[in-house]
């Protein structure tokens, strides 16, 4: 992605989790530290270049509802030469607050966190030093054009309060009429994926998910468990665009668990017509069809390859970021 | 001045098991975990740094004891269906080295490094957790995420064998598939 870095020094995310923060991480950290990463080229010469020193992480909800987890707020509060700003005023609690702390930890620990960073003092701004903005309670209503009109300017943002949803009991961001402007010159979105429905896939729109149980595709979401036999799903697709690697870990596990299962009873019938063609069938479909694969010695000829070069330059790796070249040294 | 829980570490450094007790001795000089890049270099230049620090972690958590013979602790595995796995470890083991050795399934899937909370257990008694020492920020970011915590969780792979906790008893949590991330609310049981 070709980011223009260098005709601002603000720039405002949209969202607060984990995610929204590994982006105003890379934008606030000194450049240098990140060159030792195994960072694309690319990307590190823009952000050499950048003249971004001031972001705001903006949430539509207040510091309790941010969907951060600990260790990746710890972790861009320690970022060096870098101020944060939080208003004391965001970190009061509702009795409604106060529900959801007491029966989350990490809700706790976050919250815990922000407060003491409201708390430290502030350094005087010196420069060279970045600012980072905690900004709560802000649901974007529309973007802003910059002054000569080429691109965008800033965001105009509605003030929210907390109503509780009367079914679910969480509670949710609606607008009090109060409005109020932020100027930047770049603006990220982060607020979570969504995934898209696949021609002839039973497909959940409202959720994002494609209908299952434990794995096993089912033919809609209506309320009847009737499965699509022999087809089954994992991943985000599964569950959501939700939790971590190990999540993912153990949602493959169920799904595994649950081919394997059926193989045991005998509902994964071989003698289907026409028969299944296995892995053979597939590279013989993409070769019908064109299509440019990667298997896995070519993925080992890539890793190899970045590896190498990342060693003679002191990182892990140095990512090949072109497609023509990527398929070369695959094939190669 | 090398010790033999120290020359045993190096030794087994094409390991993954004891590369978590290796990664326990940078953290706790360092305060900083080593990627496990599986990368030669990098592992050769982690035991020239440990080679030359070893003293500094003799004290914590390795014995001194003769080559042949490590002191070790009995500690009993608990599954969630209540069957005991009673094994023996060595002072200086962290409990997930240990699980392994001894083919106790508890998982941990970021081989001790602290970036996952997989390898959750739950020490049986309040004693025994009392004796441990507190759980640094980063042990209880990861425990954040686990499932099913209680007032006595730890991260296996941070719960180092040592004299005192001969007779330690573990639970292994009932469900350690989910991760209490995302609004994730457990079902009452």
């Amino acid at each position: 992605m070709a980011l223009d870095l260098e005709n601002t020094d603000t720039a405002v995310i949209l969202g607060q989790g984990n995610v929204a923060l590994d982006v105003a991480r890379i934008l606030l950290r000194p450049a240098s530290e990140l060159a030792a990463t195994d960072i694309a080229d690319h990307a590190l010469d823009a952000l050499y270049k950048s003249s971004i020193r001031r972001v705001y992480l903006v949430g539509r909800r207040g510091p309790v509802q941010a969907a951060c987890t600990t260790k990746e707020l710890r972790e861009i509060l320690s970022v060096k030469n870098l101020n944060i700003h939080i208003k004391e005023s965001d970190l009061l609690k509702s009795a409604a607050d106060e529900e959801e702390l007491k029966s989350s930890r990490i809700r706790r620990r976050v919250y815990e966190l922000l407060s003491k960073a409201a708390a430290s003092p502030h350094s005087y701004s010196i420069s060279g030093q970045h600012e980072l903005y905690f900004v709560f309670y802000r649901r974007p209503d529309r973007f802003l054009l910059s002054n000569d009109e080429s691109k965008v300017g800033g965001i105009s943002f509605e003030k929210t309060s907390l109503k509780e949803d009367v079914v679910s009991g969480k509670q949710y961001a609606a607008g009090t009429g109060q409005f109020e402007d932020l100027e930047a010159g770049l603006v990220l979105k982060s607020i979570g994926y969504k995934s898209v429905p696949v021609e002839g896939l039973p497909f959940d729109e409202q959720r994002g998910v494609v209908p299952n149980v434990k794995g096993r595709v089912l033919q809609s979401k209506a309320d009847q468990v009737v499965l699509e036999n022999g087809l089954y799903v994992v991943g985000w697709l599964k569950r959501g665009p939700t939790g971590i690697i190990a999540t993912n870990l153990y949602c493959a596990e169920e799904t595994v668990g649950s081919i394997l299962e059926d193989l045991g009873k005998g509902a994964l019938s071989p003698s289907m017509d026409p028969p299944k063609q296995g892995r053979d069938g597939l590279l013989q479909l993409l070769e019908d069809r064109g299509i440019k694969y990667v298997n896995f010695s070519g993925w080992e000829k890539i890793d190899l390859k970045e590896k190498t070069e990342g060693n003679l330059r002191n990182k892990p790796r140095a990512k090949l970021t072109d497609w023509d070249e990527l398929l070369r040294v695959a094939n190669g | 001045m090398e010790t033999d829980g120290g020359r045993e570490v190096l030794s087994q450094s094409s390991q993954p098991t004891s590369f978590a007790s290796s990664q326990q001795s940078v953290m706790a000089a360092y305060g900083r975990p080593v990627d496990w890049a599986c990368d030669q270099i990098q592992w050769r230049w982690m035991e020239a740094l440990l080679k030359r620090h070893c003293s500094a972690l003799a004290g914590k958590e390795v014995n001194n004891e003769g080559s042949e013979h490590k002191e070790k602790i009995t500690v009993t595995f608990v599954d969630k269906d209540g069957d005991e796995n009673v094994i023996q470890v060595p002072i200086g083991m962290s409990m997930l080295e240990a699980a392994h050795e001894n083919d106790i399934e508890l998982e941990g899937a970021c081989e001790g490094s602290l970036a996952c909370s997989t390898c959750h257990v739950i020490v049986m008694d309040v004693d025994y957790y009392n004796k441990l020492e507190d759980p640094t920020d980063e042990e209880n970011d990861m425990l954040d995420l686990a499932f099913g915590l209680t007032e006595t969780s730890r991260l296996g792979c941070q719960v180092i064998a040592k004299p005192e906790l001969d007779g330690l008893r573990l639970a292994l949590p009932a469900a350690t598939r989910n991760f209490a991330v995302d609004g994730y609310v457990p079902k009452p049981h």
